[in-house]
């Protein structure tokens, strides 16, 4: 524990010099354009900007990319509250409130408790971050192929249980992840695999490429169908409304912790933050005293689901650095990140990259101060971006998406995946199939695949492996309970409904 | 999100069509990778699992789960929903067509001629704008592009017959 003191205040040290503040600044001022541009969102913003990092020490590159992590989270408020569209999905819930008053005309006082709440969830994330990740990692050493198939079995299934896409939908869209990211050489025979003789297919498919058409140019598809026009309320932020709703927000500590557990459980489980969000509102109507008013311009409609939004994106990074498996695709993307740098992700980052794991971690309370500056500042300039016309954006965003996907390998076939992606992207969404499993699959299917035959290998084949020590068996068994929650719950309720059916209200 | 309000009045093709298409397409994705695994083996080796047996079970997955998806679509009632309207679907051909040609085009022309080309005539047709504000706008963010990428990032982008001309 005190190890781990020293460590962080070396963190510091690291994130204070001048060049990593400046790197800071910079990450979340793209950060905040990209969560305020639609098309471009924390995911494919990191993944278009990752190959800028190559040349760089991995320590700055992690801190400049996560701090485009947190400026997108910042930046999604914006346009919920002035524009009623969500720049990122995890701010649709802010839309429900914060337009609303944005309408009444106290947008300012909205935008401040929202890029508050944010930096609360965050901070609280954070904090669990820096007291959890060591001892999850420290425990998770030990942990055999077995142990850590389960992890991944878990990851995969909580994916199933709690998206709020068709299970079935989520599943083949997990899986053709998995049968992507199998394409190409196999990692323990050495095998070519799936490639039908094709020389380009060796390599298999990236998923910096799947990630920049499926998010990115699938989004613009999105957009343009939905033809878009902004119209926004004019931001009127200063001093006295900030100070105004500082005082003002105290008040509202106990939704906002409510709020940050929900975010950090659901953060940890890859279910994200768009969840954590939804859920967040939904409970603080149905508990708040004002709960009818929700909807109409209710300032604990936008502390909820920005306080949860926040810690969930915040505590996806915990699983990521712990264990290696991300909770969300923008974790994801920064998980391959560290791959491309030559860190492997998962506990042992913690013994052999201290300064790497605690100069982010550190970076993680810098950036969420940064960026609450940075946006409570800039807010005018960043919702005049959007004042631009899409058919302005819209091509630039093209541009930047095919330069991001050219650079991943220098290949101009990728640019040609990456329209396909797009394509494929906009049909998905279109029919309600989730992205983000496909993503996380593409990334993770290797290593759950190497995980699942070197325990079967252990086990001669032997599928009791899974269930052989208590540890193993419990997380299976988690596992499972995840991928059959919506029939546990259902059975639940009728249940439940049914008693109360055969004895009447007295 | 997929429930997007359409304009009232527009005729498109059908949801369930569509979906059944991409269900079928999924399927089809399933049964690849099920014929690819079985070309390397998907049994027990020497060394454990062949290197077809973990694709092989997710080729399975992706058959069974399609199925599904297309039993419970042609099981739920028809609501009639329209997937996109044809004026919906023109309009992302506005982009998907661009797009397409100017992917096909960066080998030959390098990325920053055909950036300058996509911007302008994008800014020209869709956006309606005069080419007097189109044409600076188009060779200004290549420009700003090339500086930020070859200049501060020093990361290389694909280069065309211009680009030599110029010495670079």
């Amino acid at each position: 524990m005190f190890d781990d003191i020293g460590n962080l205040v070396h963190g510091f040290a690291v994130v204070l010099q001048p060049q990593n503040l400046l790197l800071m600044v910079v990450g979340i001022v793209l950060g905040v354009i990209v969560g305020v541009l639609p098309g471009l969102g924390g995911a494919n913003g990191v993944a278009i900007l990752l190959p800028l990092t190559f040349s760089m020490s991995p320590t700055s590159a992690i801190i400049m990319l996560s701090c485009i992590y947190w400026g997108a989270l910042f930046g999604g408020a914006i346009t919920s509250i002035l524009f009623n569209i969500p720049g990122e999905p995890w701010s649709v819930a802010t839309t429900f409130d914060g337009y609303p008053m944005a309408q009444q005309g106290r947008a300012g006082e909205a935008l401040t408790a929202a890029f508050t709440s944010s930096f609360v969830g965050a901070l609280f994330a954070v904090i669990m971050i820096t007291l959890v990740a060591p001892l999850v990692a420290s425990f998770a050493l030990r942990f055999g192929p077995a142990e850590i198939f389960s992890v991944y079995f878990l990851a995969f299934c909580s994916f199933v249980g709690l998206s709020k896409e068709p299970p079935f939908k989520t599943v083949a869209s997990m899986m053709i992840g998995f049968a992507l990211g199998a394409v190409g050489l196999d990692q323990m025979t050495g095998q070519l695999r799936l490639t039908f003789g094709s020389e380009t297919l060796i390599g298999g498919f990236d998923f910096l490429i799947a990630v920049i058409g499926l998010f990115g140019i699938g989004e613009i598809l999105l957009t343009m169908e939905e033809g878009l026009s902004f119209r926004g309320k004019a931001a009127k932020i200063n001093l006295k409304i900030v100070i105004q709703t500082w005082k003002e927000l105290p008040r509202y500590w106990m939704l906002s912790l409510r709020s940050c557990l929900i975010g950090c459980w659901m953060g940890i489980s890859p279910a994200g933050a768009t969840p954590a969000s939804f859920m967040s509102y939904g409970i603080a109507k149905r508990i708040s005293k004002r709960g009818h008013n929700f909807g109409k311009g209710e300032i604990e409609g936008v502390i909820a689901p920005e306080t949860a939004a926040h810690a969930a994106g915040t505590a996806a990074l915990l699983p990521m650095l712990a264990l290696g498996v991300p909770g969300s695709p923008t974790a994801a993307v920064l998980l391959g990140g560290l791959l491309i740098w030559g860190l492997q992700p998962g506990p042992l980052l913690f013994v052999e990259q201290t300064e790497f794991v605690w100069g982010l971690i550190a970076s993680m309370y810098m950036g969420n101060i940064v960026g609450l500056i940075v946006v409570l500042t800039c807010v005018p300039l960043f919702a005049a971006i959007l004042r631009i016309p899409f058919s302005v954006i819209a091509p630039i965003i093209l541009v930047l998406c095919a330069i991001g996907a050219y650079t991943v390998h220098n290949n101009t076939f990728d640019v040609v995946m990456m329209l396909v992606f797009g394509v494929v992207g906009y049909f998905m969404k279109k029919a309600n199939y989730p992205l983000a499993p496909l993503v996380l699959a593409i990334v993770l299917g290797d290593k759950a695949e190497v995980s699942l035959r070197q325990a079967l290998l252990g086990s001669q084949g032997n599928l009791g492996v899974f269930f052989s020590n208590g540890l193993v068996a419990t997380v299976m068994t988690l596992g499972l309970i995840a991928l059959f929650w919506p029939i546990i719950q259902g059975g639940w309720t009728r249940l439940r409904s049914g008693k109360s059916g055969l004895r009447p209200a007295a | 999100m997929s429930e997007t309000a359409h304009e009232t009045g527009g005729t498109g093709p059908s949801h369930r069509n569509v979906e059944a298409g991409v269900a079928v397409v999924v399927a089809a994705v399933g049964l690849i990778t099920v014929i690819g695994s079985l070309r390397v083996g998907v049994g027990w080796g020497d060394d454990g699992p062949k290197a077809g047996f973990f694709p092989f079970y997710i080729g399975l997955i992706i058959l069974v789960s399609s199925a599904v998806n297309l039993f419970q679509l042609f099981a739920a009632e028809n609501d009639n929903a329209v997937f996109a309207t044809w004026r919906q679907i023109y309009k992302v051909l506005t982009v998907v067509v661009p797009t397409a040609i100017y992917v096909a085009v960066i080998p030959y022309a390098g990325i920053y001629v055909a950036s300058a080309l996509l911007i302008g005539l994008f800014m020209i047709w869709l956006g309606k704008y005069s080419a007097v504000v189109a044409i600076p706008t188009a060779i200004a963010v290549p420009i700003f592009f090339f500086v930020t990428f070859e200049r501060w990032f020093l990361v290389p982008l694909p280069k065309g017959p211009i680009e030599k001309l110029l010495g670079f």
